[in-house]
Parts: structure tokens; sequence; C-alpha cells
């Protein structure tokens, strides 16, 4: 599994990126690949305002759908178009295309994420 | 309950399958994914592991009497080494299970039903037993069994055996066939909607099956086969699982399968009465199959509503990776099923537009 230096991790696979008060957030390569191929990806409205923990996303693979969740509360910015024409793009790059980017209300959330070092730790506890 | 590991289980580890708990057994949903297993099945072949199915074998002077008894179909029109697909109810008209019964001889009958309902119908079977003069065992463990499908089965099979395949034509059966020095039982069956073979053998027989077959197809682009495209491969081809399209509270009349219930055969059958009252007074719900006009991925188990009524929900749904559209079985209420009627699927609490559509999806 790929993980990526230099982003923060959730424990259910979501990662972020801090750009100033902006929040990039995807899925995780553990994500894609225990999903499988992705064929849709449902993503939220410009403007809406989502807290930590809610469901932003729905992705679904031809066998199952599951929720992404907010890393940090914010509102949503921009949605990377792309993935609803192709949503395979998950599957072949999960840390290139970024689902969403959010502009964050409390930026002390970033504090509870994991460090990608923290995150290689916890995904060997997983398999 | 631990799950139970097949005999093909050490092959699956091997292959890097992804082996989950599946109706009590170890099985894999996919190898190397279920796209590309779902296409070698409909464009070249794919093998299945199938051994957690369940074998029940009938036998003795009333065999014929009592299997026609316990089924929908007519087996009383059945032949030697054939086969039929057929259901067995309950008294309610509920589906017990939905098998195949395979005539070996007018006293020798072999059942293939599905796993997880093996013990029950079993049970079901041996209660039913009466005055009739049958034996009755379960011999689900003591068989290994692997489906060759695709369009190439035929080809890649008749590499490892000496018995012209042609000779075992669509629904039929032959006992013994030499396939690479190992004995089996061969049948012209299938979940895929494409042709291919059922083998069946021992549980130590089946691990050398298995891996000659994955030898002798890989000129073909032979895959192994997980159950994630086992389910959309069936669904694709309008064949019916058991709990979504049919189960103990959905009738096979309302599963919209009719053609395989003989309310009209020479012997009683249980379930007769309650399935030609549920026939004759016109059914309330009926099977229908539907396309997503919005975006999103129909779900078992999802609400399906009109104008805001609740009109019944989604028992099988899909991305299908053959018509690469979003379709779906559903069962509701009669007065909507007419082709083309417009209908909101419930996904994640938002309705989203979906039109009645034929269930035979891949003939459209």
């Amino acid at each position: 599994m790929k993980v990526q230096k230099g982003l923060q991790y959730t424990n259910d696979h979501e990662w972020v990126k801090v750009e100033g008060d902006v929040a990039v957030i995807g899925v995780a390569d553990y994500a894609q690949h225990h999903l499988g191929d992705i064929v849709y990806v449902e993503l939220p409205e410009i403007d809406d305002e989502i807290e930590r923990e809610e469901a932003f996303s729905a992705v679904e693979s031809v066998k199952a759908a599951a929720d992404i969740y907010m890393p940090v509360s914010g509102k949503v910015v921009a949605i990377n178009e792309e993935l609803i024409d192709d949503p395979a793009l998950l599957n072949s790059d999960p840390y290139e295309n970024w689902m969403i980017k959010v502009e964050m209300t409390n930026k002390a959330e970033l504090d509870e994420l994991m460090t990608s070092e923290d995150y290689e730790k916890f995904l060997a506890e997983e398999e | 309950m631990e799950a139970r590991k097949t005999p093909l289980y050490d092959e699956h580890v091997k292959l890097g399958g992804k082996v989950v708990d599946y109706a009590g057994w170890y099985l894999p949903v996919q190898y190397e994914g279920l796209v590309p297993e779902h296409e070698a099945v409909r464009n070249a072949v794919g093998l299945f592991d199938v051994s957690h199915m369940g074998e029940i074998t009938i036998k003795g002077k009333d065999a014929l009497a009592f299997v026609d008894y316990l089924m929908t179909n007519d087996i009383s029109k059945v032949v030697d080494n054939q086969i039929v697909y057929t259901f067995m109810c309950a008294p309610d008209g509920g589906v017990v299970d939905d098998l195949l019964v395979y005539r070996l001889a007018h006293d020798d009958f072999y059942l293939v039903v599905n796993a997880s309902n093996a013990d029950k119908d079993y049970k079901w079977i041996t209660e039913q037993k009466g005055d009739f003069d049958v034996e009755i065992t379960n011999i689900s463990d003591t068989v290994g069994e692997v489906a060759i499908q695709g369009p190439l089965a035929q080809k890649v099979l008749q590499k490892l055996t000496n018995t012209d395949l042609n000779t075992i034509t669509f629904f039929t059966l032959n006992r013994k066939v030499d396939v690479n020095g190992v004995e089996c039982m061969l049948s012209r069956t299938g979940y895929t909607g494409e042709d291919g073979f059922e083998v069946y053998t021992t549980n130590e027989g089946v691990v050398k099956v298995w891996q000659d077959l994955l030898e002798a197809g890989k000129e073909e682009g032979i895959k192994p086969c997980g159950l994630g495209c086992r389910d959309t491969l069936r669904f694709e081809a309008s064949l019916p699982l058991y709990g979504h399209e049919m189960s103990d509270v959905i009738s096979p009349l309302e599963g919209g399968f009719k053609y395989f219930v003989k309310l009209d055969k020479a012997s009683d059958f249980i379930g007769k009465e309650a399935l030609n009252k549920q026939w004759t007074e016109g059914l309330k719900r009926k099977l229908a199959g539907f396309e997503m006009i919005g975006r999103g991925i129909p779900r078992e188990g999802y609400e399906i509503q009109k104008d805001g009524k609740v009109i019944g929900h989604v028992t099988t749904g899909y991305m299908s990776p053959t018509l690469k559209k979003n379709i779906g079985n559903a069962l509701i209420a009669t007065e909507y099923t007419e082709l083309g009627t417009e209908v909101d699927i419930m996904i994640r609490n938002k309705p989203v537009k979906a039109k009645i559509i034929s269930k035979k999806f891949l003939t459209k």
C-alpha cells in the first residue's frame, strides 16, 4: 500500500493536504485497493458546509458502496469534476486525483489527524 | 460457526484471491478484479470454484414420484441424463430453494442446491418423505465442483478429455468422464448466461482438475473467477439469486418464473394450491427490470417510490460491466411494472429517476 509523505490521514483512510486555510481531501491507496474497480463517485456541491466525520461523498465499486468522511470541518470551495466522468482515476492514482477542496472552519482539527508515519503504523496493524 | 474451507482454499490464496466468508464458506470475491474476470467469461473463458454448492441424492423405488411432489417443475417429463431448473416451495408458495434436478435414472436423482440452503433443504426434504420409499442423502461435504464458463469453455475442457463434449448438450449430463485422469460427472450448465460446464468430482480430485484446467486454458486466456463476477454475470443474464429475486417470502410467480412452475402438471406438488390461488387472483407485485435515468447505482434493498409513495424495493442492482449501464431488478406493485414507467429509486435518501425496462438485459 502506498502512503504519500507530507499528507495527513484519518483512520477511515482519507488524506488531507493543507494549503493555507484550504484542505485538499482525497482517499488513500488502501481505500481504493479495498473497494476494487471504482465505477461511481458522488461529490458534494460547492458552498456545502460539512462537519468533520460527516460523509461528503459516496464512492462505489461494482460490488460495494462506501461513504467518504470529512477529515476536517469546512465549506466546499472546489470539487474534482474529472472524477464524475472517470471514477477509475481514484484507482489509478488516489493521491494525484483529489476529491474536494474545503475552506477549513476549525484548523485545530488537523491536530487530530495522523502523520504519514503514524498512518503507516496504523496500516500495519490493519493488515 | 467458523467458515469452512473448500478443497480449493489453498489454490485461491496462492492465486491472490480476496477470500471472504460467503454462506459459511471461505471463497474468493475476486482475484485480479471483478471486471476483467467478468469480461473473461463473456468473451473467452473463466473458472469458478463452486465446491460450496450443496448436493443431495434421492434414490429408491419412489424417487421420481417423490421429487415430482417436491418440485414446481414437471419432473415426470425429464429423461435419463437430463437436468431441469426448478423451485422447491413450501405450502404457502414461498420458495424453500431454487435448484437443479439431475435425473441419473428413474430411481436415482441428484439435486444441486444453494450452499446457504443445503442443510435447510436436506431437513425439509427429509420432513416431506412420508410414505415414499426413498433414501435421502446429503453428500455436499464429499463433492468438489468447478464451473468452466465462457465461449471457449468447451475448447479448453476438450483438451483434457477423450469424451466428445458435443455429445453433452445444454442441460444434459455425462456421469463418467475422464478429465486428465480424474473421474468426473460433467453437465452443460452454469450460472453466467454463457456456454460452459459444471464439473463434479471428489474433494481430492477437484484440486487436480482446477490446476489442469487453468494450465490447459492458458492460450485461451482463462482466468480464475470470484464470487463478484459470478453475481454480475448471473444478474445480466436474468438468472435469479435465492433471497433476492425469490425467497421464502417472494414466490416464483412474483419473481416472473412461471415457466418453471407447472400448475397443470399431472401430479400434486407442495405449494400448488397457494401458487394456483395467487395466479388466478392476479399478482399484487412483480419483478421488473429497470435502468437508471439519473446518476447513481441502484443497490439491493433500496426503496422504490412513485409520486412519494413506496411501491417496492431493489432486489439486485449494479453498474453492468457488459452494458456499462446502471441497471437493476425490482420487486414492485404490479401496476407500475409496465415497460417505460418512470419510478424513483431512493439512493441515500434522494429520489433518482429510473425507468422500467425488460429484465432480459443482455438480449435487448
